[in-house]
Protein backbone atom coordinates (compact mmCIF):
# COMPACT_ATOMS: atom_id res chain seq x y z
CA UNK A 1 0.00 0.00 0.00
CA UNK A 2 1.28 3.51 -1.11
CA UNK A 3 2.32 5.96 1.32
CA UNK A 4 -0.13 8.24 0.13
CA UNK A 5 -3.28 5.68 0.57
CA UNK A 6 -2.41 5.11 3.88
CA UNK A 7 -2.35 8.44 4.89
CA UNK A 8 -5.61 9.08 2.50
CA UNK A 9 -6.85 6.28 5.31
CA UNK A 10 -5.89 7.78 7.80
CA UNK A 11 -7.06 11.53 7.22
CA UNK A 12 -10.55 9.98 6.13
CA UNK A 13 -11.77 9.10 10.18
CA UNK A 14 -9.62 12.50 11.25
CA UNK A 15 -11.92 14.35 8.46
CA UNK A 16 -15.55 12.72 9.78
CA UNK A 17 -14.75 13.30 13.48
CA UNK A 18 -13.78 17.11 12.61
CA UNK A 19 -17.41 16.74 10.73
CA UNK A 20 -19.06 15.15 13.52
CA UNK A 21 -17.23 17.90 15.74
CA UNK A 22 -18.64 20.61 13.46
CA UNK A 23 -22.27 19.46 14.15
CA UNK A 24 -21.34 19.03 17.27
CA UNK A 25 -20.62 22.95 17.80
CA UNK A 26 -23.77 23.41 15.86
CA UNK A 27 -26.43 22.20 17.64
CA UNK A 28 -24.81 23.22 21.07
CA UNK A 29 -24.79 26.87 19.19
CA UNK A 30 -28.39 26.29 18.42
CA UNK A 31 -29.28 25.03 21.98
CA UNK A 32 -27.93 28.03 23.74
CA UNK A 33 -28.88 30.65 21.26
CA UNK A 34 -32.29 31.37 23.07
CA UNK A 35 -30.48 31.18 26.41
CA UNK A 36 -27.83 33.34 25.46
CA UNK A 37 -29.75 36.43 23.85
CA UNK A 38 -32.36 36.35 26.72
CA UNK A 39 -29.23 36.53 29.12
CA UNK A 40 -27.63 38.93 26.89
CA UNK A 41 -31.05 41.11 26.89
CA UNK A 42 -32.82 40.43 29.88
CA UNK A 43 -29.35 40.18 32.73
CA UNK A 44 -25.91 41.66 31.21
CA UNK A 45 -27.64 44.26 29.06
CA UNK A 46 -30.12 45.61 32.11
CA UNK A 47 -27.44 45.98 34.62
CA UNK A 48 -24.76 47.32 32.21
CA UNK A 49 -28.32 50.11 31.48
CA UNK A 50 -27.92 50.34 35.32
CA UNK A 51 -24.67 51.47 35.51
CA UNK A 52 -24.91 53.56 32.72
CA UNK A 53 -28.55 55.40 34.42
CA UNK A 54 -26.42 55.95 37.61
CA UNK A 55 -24.27 58.83 35.62
CA UNK A 56 -27.39 60.28 34.39
CA UNK A 57 -29.81 62.95 36.00
CA UNK A 58 -32.69 60.88 34.19
CA UNK A 59 -36.33 60.64 35.39
CA UNK A 60 -38.58 57.63 34.25
CA UNK A 61 -40.99 59.65 31.78
CA UNK A 62 -38.76 62.29 31.11
CA UNK A 63 -37.04 62.69 27.36
CA UNK A 64 -34.32 63.95 28.11
CA UNK A 65 -31.47 63.60 30.33
CA UNK A 66 -27.65 64.82 30.76
CA UNK A 67 -24.57 63.08 32.06
CA UNK A 68 -24.24 64.15 36.02
CA UNK A 69 -20.86 61.87 36.24
CA UNK A 70 -20.96 60.73 40.14
CA UNK A 71 -23.30 63.25 40.70
CA UNK A 72 -25.48 60.74 41.86
CA UNK A 73 -23.48 59.06 44.22
CA UNK A 74 -22.28 62.44 46.02
CA UNK A 75 -25.61 62.92 46.62
CA UNK A 76 -26.11 59.62 47.99
CA UNK A 77 -23.32 60.14 50.09
CA UNK A 78 -24.41 63.14 51.83
CA UNK A 79 -28.14 61.35 52.23
CA UNK A 80 -29.01 60.52 55.63
CA UNK A 81 -31.55 58.33 54.98
CA UNK A 82 -29.20 56.61 52.55
CA UNK A 83 -27.51 55.75 55.69
CA UNK A 84 -29.77 55.43 57.38
CA UNK A 85 -31.22 52.52 55.53
CA UNK A 86 -27.82 50.64 55.07
CA UNK A 87 -26.90 50.59 58.96
CA UNK A 88 -30.70 49.15 58.95
CA UNK A 89 -30.00 46.56 56.82
CA UNK A 90 -27.17 45.44 59.05
CA UNK A 91 -29.01 46.31 62.00
CA UNK A 92 -31.45 43.75 60.62
CA UNK A 93 -29.42 41.05 59.32
CA UNK A 94 -27.16 41.06 62.79
CA UNK A 95 -30.68 40.14 64.45
CA UNK A 96 -32.36 38.26 62.22
CA UNK A 97 -28.78 35.72 61.68
CA UNK A 98 -28.33 35.23 64.93
CA UNK A 99 -31.98 34.68 65.80
CA UNK A 100 -33.12 32.24 63.13
CA UNK A 101 -29.92 30.49 62.99
CA UNK A 102 -30.05 29.82 66.58
CA UNK A 103 -33.90 29.11 66.93
CA UNK A 104 -33.42 26.94 63.82
CA UNK A 105 -30.55 24.70 65.31
CA UNK A 106 -32.12 23.86 68.34
CA UNK A 107 -35.82 23.08 66.80
CA UNK A 108 -33.73 20.96 64.70
CA UNK A 109 -31.80 19.00 67.40
CA UNK A 110 -34.95 18.67 69.38
CA UNK A 111 -36.77 17.58 66.12
CA UNK A 112 -33.98 14.81 65.27
CA UNK A 113 -33.29 13.54 69.07
CA UNK A 114 -36.31 10.93 68.73
CA UNK A 115 -38.89 9.97 65.99
CA UNK A 116 -42.10 10.77 67.95
CA UNK A 117 -44.25 13.34 65.88
CA UNK A 118 -40.91 13.83 63.94
CA UNK A 119 -42.66 14.65 60.43
CA UNK A 120 -45.73 16.86 62.54
CA UNK A 121 -43.12 19.31 64.15
CA UNK A 122 -41.15 19.30 61.09
CA UNK A 123 -43.90 20.65 58.48
CA UNK A 124 -45.31 22.71 61.42
CA UNK A 125 -42.31 24.76 61.58
CA UNK A 126 -41.62 24.96 58.07
CA UNK A 127 -45.40 26.73 57.34
CA UNK A 128 -43.81 29.85 57.61
CA UNK A 129 -41.30 29.24 55.18
CA UNK A 130 -44.63 28.50 52.66
CA UNK A 131 -46.32 31.36 53.35
CA UNK A 132 -46.68 34.46 51.28
CA UNK A 133 -45.35 37.05 53.18
CA UNK A 134 -47.28 40.25 52.34
CA UNK A 135 -50.15 38.71 53.52
CA UNK A 136 -48.71 37.63 56.81
CA UNK A 137 -47.27 40.94 56.96
CA UNK A 138 -50.81 42.24 57.11
CA UNK A 139 -51.85 39.36 59.75
CA UNK A 140 -47.83 40.39 62.10
CA UNK A 141 -49.95 44.11 61.62
CA UNK A 142 -52.64 42.88 63.49
CA UNK A 143 -50.95 41.51 66.07
CA UNK A 144 -49.05 44.23 66.72
CA UNK A 145 -51.62 46.39 66.98
CA UNK A 146 -51.47 48.65 69.87
CA UNK A 147 -54.82 47.74 71.14
CA UNK A 148 -56.59 45.01 69.71
CA UNK A 149 -53.28 43.11 68.88
CA UNK A 150 -52.31 39.73 70.58
CA UNK A 151 -48.98 40.84 71.62
CA UNK A 152 -50.03 43.70 73.69
CA UNK A 153 -53.40 41.86 75.24
CA UNK A 154 -50.80 39.31 76.22
CA UNK A 155 -49.27 41.90 77.65
CA UNK A 156 -51.91 43.25 79.51
CA UNK A 157 -52.72 39.58 80.87
CA UNK A 158 -49.38 40.19 82.94
CA UNK A 159 -50.33 43.77 83.85
CA UNK A 160 -48.01 45.41 81.16
CA UNK A 161 -48.85 47.71 78.97
CA UNK A 162 -47.45 47.90 75.86
CA UNK A 163 -46.56 49.81 72.99
CA UNK A 164 -47.21 50.73 69.28
CA UNK A 165 -44.45 48.82 68.23
CA UNK A 166 -44.58 49.65 64.78
CA UNK A 167 -45.10 53.33 65.07
CA UNK A 168 -42.10 53.58 67.75
CA UNK A 169 -39.04 54.89 66.53
CA UNK A 170 -37.21 51.73 68.83
CA UNK A 171 -39.03 48.83 68.53
CA UNK A 172 -40.43 49.36 64.19
CA UNK A 173 -36.89 47.53 63.23
CA UNK A 174 -36.86 44.99 66.13
CA UNK A 175 -40.82 44.36 65.24
CA UNK A 176 -39.79 43.60 61.48
CA UNK A 177 -36.71 41.56 62.90
CA UNK A 178 -38.97 39.14 64.72
CA UNK A 179 -41.04 38.65 61.86
CA UNK A 180 -38.12 37.72 59.39
CA UNK A 181 -36.65 34.71 62.18
CA UNK A 182 -40.66 33.75 62.37
CA UNK A 183 -40.30 33.28 58.60
CA UNK A 184 -36.98 31.64 58.22
CA UNK A 185 -35.98 29.53 60.91
CA UNK A 186 -37.89 26.54 59.59
CA UNK A 187 -35.89 26.59 56.97
CA UNK A 188 -32.97 27.11 58.62
CA UNK A 189 -34.26 24.01 60.74
CA UNK A 190 -34.50 21.73 57.68
CA UNK A 191 -30.79 22.78 55.91
CA UNK A 192 -29.72 21.32 59.57
CA UNK A 193 -32.12 18.12 59.69
CA UNK A 194 -30.18 16.95 56.63
CA UNK A 195 -26.45 18.15 58.31
CA UNK A 196 -27.65 16.18 61.50
CA UNK A 197 -28.98 13.19 59.31
CA UNK A 198 -25.32 12.87 57.42
CA UNK A 199 -23.35 12.69 60.78
CA UNK A 200 -22.13 8.80 61.09
CA UNK A 201 -23.54 7.09 64.36
CA UNK A 202 -19.89 5.34 64.76
CA UNK A 203 -19.06 8.46 65.76
CA UNK A 204 -21.28 8.43 68.40
CA UNK A 205 -20.29 5.21 69.38
CA UNK A 206 -16.95 6.08 69.76
CA UNK A 207 -18.04 8.66 71.93
CA UNK A 208 -19.80 6.46 73.79
CA UNK A 209 -16.63 4.22 74.15
CA UNK A 210 -14.80 6.87 75.46
CA UNK A 211 -17.59 7.93 78.17
CA UNK A 212 -19.43 10.94 76.78
CA UNK A 213 -22.38 9.57 76.70
CA UNK A 214 -24.39 11.93 77.97
CA UNK A 215 -26.84 14.27 75.97
CA UNK A 216 -24.58 17.46 75.99
CA UNK A 217 -21.21 15.38 76.03
CA UNK A 218 -22.78 14.41 72.80
CA UNK A 219 -23.28 17.63 71.48
CA UNK A 220 -20.70 19.24 72.57
CA UNK A 221 -17.86 16.39 71.22
CA UNK A 222 -19.83 14.66 68.22
CA UNK A 223 -22.99 16.91 66.68
CA UNK A 224 -22.05 20.60 66.99
CA UNK A 225 -18.57 20.36 65.49
CA UNK A 226 -19.54 17.72 62.77
CA UNK A 227 -22.44 20.59 61.87
CA UNK A 228 -19.84 23.09 61.53
CA UNK A 229 -19.79 23.87 57.49
CA UNK A 230 -23.82 23.31 57.50
CA UNK A 231 -23.60 25.88 60.37
CA UNK A 232 -21.73 28.35 57.97
CA UNK A 233 -23.86 27.91 55.24
CA UNK A 234 -27.00 28.42 56.90
CA UNK A 235 -25.58 31.33 58.35
CA UNK A 236 -24.23 32.42 54.88
CA UNK A 237 -27.74 31.62 53.14
CA UNK A 238 -29.76 33.63 56.29
CA UNK A 239 -27.84 36.87 55.73
CA UNK A 240 -27.94 37.26 52.03
CA UNK A 241 -31.44 36.60 52.55
CA UNK A 242 -31.78 38.97 55.29
CA UNK A 243 -30.33 41.43 53.44
CA UNK A 244 -32.82 41.43 50.85
CA UNK A 245 -35.57 42.65 53.47
CA UNK A 246 -37.78 43.86 51.34
CA UNK A 247 -42.02 42.55 52.01
CA UNK A 248 -42.65 43.07 55.53
CA UNK A 249 -40.82 46.79 55.73
CA UNK A 250 -42.91 47.84 52.44
CA UNK A 251 -46.37 46.32 53.66
CA UNK A 252 -46.16 47.42 57.81
CA UNK A 253 -43.47 50.41 58.18
CA UNK A 254 -43.04 51.74 54.72
CA UNK A 255 -39.38 52.41 56.59
CA UNK A 256 -40.73 54.59 58.85
CA UNK A 257 -41.60 56.00 61.50
CA UNK A 258 -38.49 58.82 61.02
CA UNK A 259 -36.45 56.26 58.98
CA UNK A 260 -36.63 54.30 61.96
CA UNK A 261 -37.52 50.90 59.50
CA UNK A 262 -35.78 52.20 56.04
CA UNK A 263 -33.83 49.36 54.60
CA UNK A 264 -31.93 49.51 51.35
CA UNK A 265 -34.32 47.29 49.27
CA UNK A 266 -37.04 49.85 50.32
CA UNK A 267 -35.25 53.03 49.71
CA UNK A 268 -33.99 51.54 46.39
CA UNK A 269 -37.94 51.09 45.55
CA UNK A 270 -39.16 54.49 46.87
CA UNK A 271 -36.37 56.73 45.20
CA UNK A 272 -36.72 54.80 41.84
CA UNK A 273 -40.74 54.15 41.66
CA UNK A 274 -42.57 56.33 44.19
CA UNK A 275 -40.47 59.52 43.58
CA UNK A 276 -39.34 58.24 39.62
CA UNK A 277 -35.87 59.61 40.70
CA UNK A 278 -34.17 56.94 38.06
CA UNK A 279 -30.69 58.47 38.16
CA UNK A 280 -30.80 58.62 41.95
CA UNK A 281 -32.39 55.24 42.21
CA UNK A 282 -29.89 53.76 39.60
CA UNK A 283 -26.93 55.11 41.77
CA UNK A 284 -28.66 53.44 44.84
CA UNK A 285 -28.91 50.56 43.00
CA UNK A 286 -24.99 49.82 41.85
CA UNK A 287 -24.09 50.66 45.33
CA UNK A 288 -26.91 47.77 46.56
CA UNK A 289 -25.37 45.31 43.79
CA UNK A 290 -21.59 46.03 44.66
CA UNK A 291 -22.19 45.00 48.20
CA UNK A 292 -24.49 42.09 47.13
CA UNK A 293 -21.90 40.65 44.55
CA UNK A 294 -18.75 41.77 47.17
CA UNK A 295 -20.57 39.70 49.80
CA UNK A 296 -21.34 36.84 47.15
CA UNK A 297 -17.78 36.39 46.64
CA UNK A 298 -16.51 36.88 49.89
CA UNK A 299 -18.96 34.03 51.18
CA UNK A 300 -17.75 31.99 48.80
CA UNK A 301 -14.21 32.72 49.72
CA UNK A 302 -14.77 31.82 52.95
CA UNK A 303 -16.58 28.72 53.19
CA UNK A 304 -14.27 27.43 50.32
CA UNK A 305 -11.39 27.96 53.06
CA UNK A 306 -13.08 26.65 56.36
CA UNK A 307 -14.43 23.75 54.02
CA UNK A 308 -10.92 23.19 53.15
CA UNK A 309 -9.19 23.03 56.45
CA UNK A 310 -11.87 21.16 58.22
CA UNK B 1 -27.58 4.64 88.45
CA UNK B 2 -29.90 2.31 86.40
CA UNK B 3 -33.12 2.97 88.34
CA UNK B 4 -32.89 6.73 87.46
CA UNK B 5 -31.89 6.21 83.86
CA UNK B 6 -35.76 5.77 82.50
CA UNK B 7 -36.73 8.21 84.59
CA UNK B 8 -34.22 10.59 83.13
CA UNK B 9 -35.03 9.77 79.63
CA UNK B 10 -38.71 9.96 80.05
CA UNK B 11 -38.48 13.50 81.40
CA UNK B 12 -35.86 14.21 78.37
CA UNK B 13 -38.72 13.36 75.96
CA UNK B 14 -41.23 14.99 78.08
CA UNK B 15 -38.96 18.55 77.87
CA UNK B 16 -38.31 18.02 74.26
CA UNK B 17 -42.20 17.71 73.07
CA UNK B 18 -42.54 21.12 75.79
CA UNK B 19 -39.91 22.68 73.96
CA UNK B 20 -41.28 21.36 70.31
CA UNK B 21 -44.62 22.81 71.28
CA UNK B 22 -43.47 25.97 72.08
CA UNK B 23 -41.47 26.73 69.25
CA UNK B 24 -44.48 25.01 67.03
CA UNK B 25 -46.97 27.57 69.16
CA UNK B 26 -44.52 30.56 67.63
CA UNK B 27 -44.40 29.28 63.67
CA UNK B 28 -48.54 28.82 63.94
CA UNK B 29 -49.57 31.84 66.31
CA UNK B 30 -50.18 34.18 62.66
CA UNK B 31 -52.11 31.62 61.17
CA UNK B 32 -54.28 30.72 64.30
CA UNK B 33 -54.47 34.39 65.10
CA UNK B 34 -55.45 34.96 61.11
CA UNK B 35 -58.37 32.45 61.12
CA UNK B 36 -59.57 33.30 64.35
CA UNK B 37 -60.28 37.00 62.92
CA UNK B 38 -61.48 35.96 60.16
CA UNK B 39 -64.37 33.86 61.91
CA UNK B 40 -65.49 37.51 64.21
CA UNK B 41 -67.73 39.98 63.30
CA UNK B 42 -66.22 43.66 64.05
CA UNK B 43 -67.11 44.74 67.55
CA UNK B 44 -66.05 41.12 68.66
CA UNK B 45 -62.54 41.82 67.23
CA UNK B 46 -62.49 45.03 69.39
CA UNK B 47 -63.86 44.57 72.65
CA UNK B 48 -61.45 43.47 75.51
CA UNK B 49 -61.80 40.12 76.34
CA UNK B 50 -60.33 37.98 73.57
CA UNK B 51 -61.95 34.27 72.42
CA UNK B 52 -60.35 32.24 70.31
CA UNK B 53 -63.25 30.75 68.62
CA UNK B 54 -65.77 33.66 68.13
CA UNK B 55 -68.93 34.09 70.78
CA UNK B 56 -70.94 35.29 67.15
CA UNK B 57 -70.14 33.08 63.79
CA UNK B 58 -69.28 35.72 61.54
CA UNK B 59 -67.07 33.63 59.24
CA UNK B 60 -69.85 33.18 56.19
CA UNK B 61 -70.18 37.36 56.04
CA UNK B 62 -66.45 37.65 55.93
CA UNK B 63 -65.03 35.29 53.67
CA UNK B 64 -68.12 36.98 51.16
CA UNK B 65 -67.16 40.13 51.83
CA UNK B 66 -63.01 39.16 50.49
CA UNK B 67 -64.32 37.10 47.72
CA UNK B 68 -66.43 40.28 46.40
CA UNK B 69 -65.20 43.09 47.17
CA UNK B 70 -61.61 42.16 45.73
CA UNK B 71 -61.40 39.59 43.22
CA UNK B 72 -59.50 37.15 45.39
CA UNK B 73 -60.34 34.11 43.36
CA UNK B 74 -59.16 36.23 40.03
CA UNK B 75 -55.73 36.72 42.03
CA UNK B 76 -55.01 33.01 42.51
CA UNK B 77 -55.63 32.01 39.20
CA UNK B 78 -53.65 35.10 38.17
CA UNK B 79 -50.76 33.63 40.24
CA UNK B 80 -51.28 30.44 39.00
CA UNK B 81 -51.09 31.30 35.40
CA UNK B 82 -48.47 33.63 36.05
CA UNK B 83 -46.05 31.13 37.71
CA UNK B 84 -46.95 28.23 35.14
CA UNK B 85 -46.12 30.61 32.29
CA UNK B 86 -42.82 31.61 34.15
CA UNK B 87 -41.49 27.89 34.92
CA UNK B 88 -42.47 25.88 31.62
CA UNK B 89 -40.65 29.05 28.86
CA UNK B 90 -37.79 28.50 31.66
CA UNK B 91 -37.85 24.94 31.19
CA UNK B 92 -37.91 25.53 27.57
CA UNK B 93 -35.40 27.92 27.46
CA UNK B 94 -32.70 26.66 30.12
CA UNK B 95 -33.15 22.88 29.85
CA UNK B 96 -31.54 23.28 26.27
CA UNK B 97 -28.84 25.45 26.96
CA UNK B 98 -28.10 23.43 30.39
CA UNK B 99 -28.03 20.02 28.23
CA UNK B 100 -25.55 21.90 25.46
CA UNK B 101 -23.35 23.02 28.96
CA UNK B 102 -23.18 20.03 30.52
CA UNK B 103 -22.75 17.55 27.11
CA UNK B 104 -21.68 19.35 24.51
CA UNK B 105 -18.47 20.53 22.64
CA UNK B 106 -18.61 24.17 21.13
CA UNK B 107 -16.18 26.85 21.11
CA UNK B 108 -17.41 29.15 23.59
CA UNK B 109 -18.72 26.54 25.81
CA UNK B 110 -16.88 27.59 28.99
CA UNK B 111 -16.98 31.44 28.41
CA UNK B 112 -20.87 30.22 28.59
CA UNK B 113 -20.87 29.35 31.33
CA UNK B 114 -18.66 31.84 33.71
CA UNK B 115 -21.16 34.30 32.21
CA UNK B 116 -23.86 32.28 33.69
CA UNK B 117 -22.13 32.08 36.71
CA UNK B 118 -21.83 35.87 36.72
CA UNK B 119 -25.28 36.16 36.50
CA UNK B 120 -26.14 34.09 39.56
CA UNK B 121 -24.17 37.16 41.39
CA UNK B 122 -26.57 39.66 40.18
CA UNK B 123 -29.78 40.24 42.70
CA UNK B 124 -32.89 40.22 40.78
CA UNK B 125 -33.91 43.64 42.34
CA UNK B 126 -30.63 45.51 40.91
CA UNK B 127 -32.48 45.03 37.69
CA UNK B 128 -36.00 46.76 38.35
CA UNK B 129 -35.39 49.90 36.92
CA UNK B 130 -34.10 48.84 33.06
CA UNK B 131 -36.93 45.86 33.31
CA UNK B 132 -39.40 48.65 33.82
CA UNK B 133 -37.88 50.86 31.36
CA UNK B 134 -38.04 48.15 28.40
CA UNK B 135 -41.51 47.39 29.11
CA UNK B 136 -42.25 50.64 29.07
CA UNK B 137 -40.73 51.13 25.82
CA UNK B 138 -42.96 48.04 24.46
CA UNK B 139 -45.63 49.37 26.02
CA UNK B 140 -46.04 46.02 27.79
CA UNK B 141 -46.24 47.81 31.29
CA UNK B 142 -49.16 46.47 33.46
CA UNK B 143 -49.54 43.28 32.01
CA UNK B 144 -49.70 39.45 32.18
CA UNK B 145 -46.31 40.13 29.73
CA UNK B 146 -44.83 43.04 32.69
CA UNK B 147 -45.12 39.93 35.63
CA UNK B 148 -43.40 36.84 33.40
CA UNK B 149 -41.08 38.56 30.80
CA UNK B 150 -38.79 39.22 33.50
CA UNK B 151 -38.15 35.81 34.75
CA UNK B 152 -38.31 33.76 31.64
CA UNK B 153 -34.11 33.41 31.44
CA UNK B 154 -32.85 31.79 34.91
CA UNK B 155 -29.13 31.79 35.38
CA UNK B 156 -29.74 29.91 38.49
CA UNK B 157 -32.39 27.36 36.28
CA UNK B 158 -29.48 26.96 33.92
CA UNK B 159 -26.98 26.14 36.52
CA UNK B 160 -28.56 23.85 38.96
CA UNK B 161 -29.53 21.44 35.25
CA UNK B 162 -26.32 21.69 34.03
CA UNK B 163 -25.13 20.20 37.63
CA UNK B 164 -27.40 17.31 37.47
CA UNK B 165 -27.23 16.46 33.70
CA UNK B 166 -23.29 16.04 33.98
CA UNK B 167 -24.37 13.37 36.58
CA UNK B 168 -26.17 11.76 33.86
CA UNK B 169 -23.87 8.97 32.12
CA UNK B 170 -22.59 9.89 28.21
CA UNK B 171 -22.97 6.22 27.26
CA UNK B 172 -26.98 6.85 27.63
CA UNK B 173 -26.48 9.81 25.39
CA UNK B 174 -24.45 7.69 23.24
CA UNK B 175 -26.52 4.93 22.96
CA UNK B 176 -29.54 7.37 21.91
CA UNK B 177 -27.36 8.49 19.12
CA UNK B 178 -26.44 5.37 17.79
CA UNK B 179 -30.54 4.92 17.63
CA UNK B 180 -30.48 7.52 15.82
CA UNK B 181 -32.26 10.24 17.58
CA UNK B 182 -31.24 13.86 17.12
CA UNK B 183 -29.63 16.06 20.01
CA UNK B 184 -32.97 17.70 20.67
CA UNK B 185 -34.76 14.26 20.79
CA UNK B 186 -32.30 13.61 23.00
CA UNK B 187 -32.70 16.41 25.22
CA UNK B 188 -36.74 16.34 25.35
CA UNK B 189 -37.06 12.27 25.32
CA UNK B 190 -34.39 11.08 27.74
CA UNK B 191 -32.72 14.03 29.39
CA UNK B 192 -35.87 15.73 30.47
CA UNK B 193 -37.48 12.37 32.22
CA UNK B 194 -34.01 11.30 34.10
CA UNK B 195 -33.75 14.43 35.73
CA UNK B 196 -37.31 14.53 36.97
CA UNK B 197 -36.30 15.13 40.53
CA UNK B 198 -34.04 18.01 39.46
CA UNK B 199 -36.80 19.65 37.37
CA UNK B 200 -39.57 18.83 40.67
CA UNK B 201 -36.86 20.88 42.61
CA UNK B 202 -36.43 23.44 40.44
CA UNK B 203 -40.00 24.06 39.54
CA UNK B 204 -41.31 24.38 43.56
CA UNK B 205 -38.27 26.95 43.86
CA UNK B 206 -39.71 28.95 41.02
CA UNK B 207 -43.60 28.56 41.59
CA UNK B 208 -43.06 29.94 45.59
CA UNK B 209 -40.16 32.42 44.41
CA UNK B 210 -42.49 33.74 41.92
CA UNK B 211 -46.23 33.34 43.87
CA UNK B 212 -44.89 34.80 46.95
CA UNK B 213 -42.53 37.74 45.40
CA UNK B 214 -44.05 41.23 45.69
CA UNK B 215 -41.15 43.32 44.72
CA UNK B 216 -41.90 43.33 40.98
CA UNK B 217 -45.59 42.77 40.65
CA UNK B 218 -45.65 46.23 42.94
CA UNK B 219 -43.79 47.59 40.16
CA UNK B 220 -45.10 46.34 36.99
CA UNK B 221 -48.76 46.01 37.62
CA UNK B 222 -51.30 48.56 38.78
CA UNK B 223 -54.79 46.59 37.68
CA UNK B 224 -56.51 44.81 40.28
CA UNK B 225 -57.43 42.30 37.29
CA UNK B 226 -53.87 41.00 36.41
CA UNK B 227 -52.50 41.34 40.35
CA UNK B 228 -51.05 38.01 42.01
CA UNK B 229 -51.89 37.19 45.27
CA UNK B 230 -49.35 38.71 47.06
CA UNK B 231 -50.13 42.73 45.47
CA UNK B 232 -53.65 41.39 45.37
CA UNK B 233 -53.99 41.47 49.35
CA UNK B 234 -52.29 44.80 49.56
CA UNK B 235 -54.97 46.16 46.89
CA UNK B 236 -57.21 44.87 49.22
CA UNK B 237 -56.37 46.09 52.71
CA UNK B 238 -55.92 49.80 50.64
CA UNK B 239 -59.82 48.88 49.53
CA UNK B 240 -62.61 50.20 51.31
CA UNK B 241 -63.47 46.86 52.38
CA UNK B 242 -60.44 45.87 53.69
CA UNK B 243 -60.81 48.13 56.34
CA UNK B 244 -62.85 45.38 58.02
CA UNK B 245 -60.35 43.60 59.88
CA UNK B 246 -62.38 40.07 60.10
CA UNK B 247 -62.59 40.24 56.04
CA UNK B 248 -58.95 41.91 55.48
CA UNK B 249 -58.12 38.10 57.63
CA UNK B 250 -60.28 36.52 55.85
CA UNK B 251 -58.86 37.61 52.42
CA UNK B 252 -55.30 37.11 53.69
CA UNK B 253 -56.64 33.26 54.72
CA UNK B 254 -57.62 32.82 51.35
CA UNK B 255 -54.45 34.18 49.56
CA UNK B 256 -51.67 31.91 51.75
CA UNK B 257 -53.66 28.70 51.76
CA UNK B 258 -53.24 27.32 48.44
CA UNK B 259 -49.46 26.97 48.89
CA UNK B 260 -49.71 25.86 52.02
CA UNK B 261 -52.31 22.88 51.34
CA UNK B 262 -49.88 22.02 48.51
CA UNK B 263 -46.92 22.09 51.01
CA UNK B 264 -49.18 19.90 53.47
CA UNK B 265 -50.08 17.14 50.52
CA UNK B 266 -46.50 16.86 49.70
CA UNK B 267 -44.20 17.92 52.05
CA UNK B 268 -41.12 15.69 51.11
CA UNK B 269 -40.96 17.06 47.49
CA UNK B 270 -41.48 20.77 48.50
CA UNK B 271 -38.78 20.41 51.58
CA UNK B 272 -36.70 18.28 48.99
CA UNK B 273 -36.75 20.74 46.74
CA UNK B 274 -36.45 24.18 48.46
CA UNK B 275 -33.33 22.58 50.69
CA UNK B 276 -31.46 21.09 47.49
CA UNK B 277 -31.64 24.08 45.31
CA UNK B 278 -30.67 26.64 48.42
CA UNK B 279 -27.60 24.22 48.50
CA UNK B 280 -26.46 24.22 44.81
Amino acid sequence: MSVMALAHRRARPAARRRQHQAAEATVGWLAVSPALILLICLLFGPAAAVILFSFTDWQLGASTFRFVGTENFAALWADPPFWKALINTCIYVAIVVPGTVGLGLATALLIEASPSLRGFYRAVHFLPVMSTMSAMAVVWGTMLHPSIGLVNRTLAVFGMTGINWLRDEHTALLAVALIGIWQGFGFAMVLFVSGLKAVPQQLYDAAAVDGADGLFDRLRIVTLPMLGPVTMFVIVLTASRAFEVFDSVRVLTQGGPNYASEVLLNRLYSESFDYLRTGYGAALTVVYLAIVIALTIAQARFIERRVHYS
Amino acid sequence: MSAHRPRRRLAGRIARHVLLVASAAFALLPFVWMVSLSLKPPDEIFQPDFHLWPQSFHGVENYRVALTAAPMLRFLLNGAFVCAVIFALQLVICVPCAYALAKLRFRGRDTLFSAVLVGLLVPPQALAIPHFVLLYVFGLLDTYAALILPWIISAFGIFLLRQFFRSIPDEIIHAARLDGLGEFEIIWRIMMPMSAPALAAFGIFSVVAHWNDLFWPLIAVRSEEISTPALGILLFRDDEAGQFLGALMAGATIIVAPLLLAFLFAQRRFIDGLATTAMK
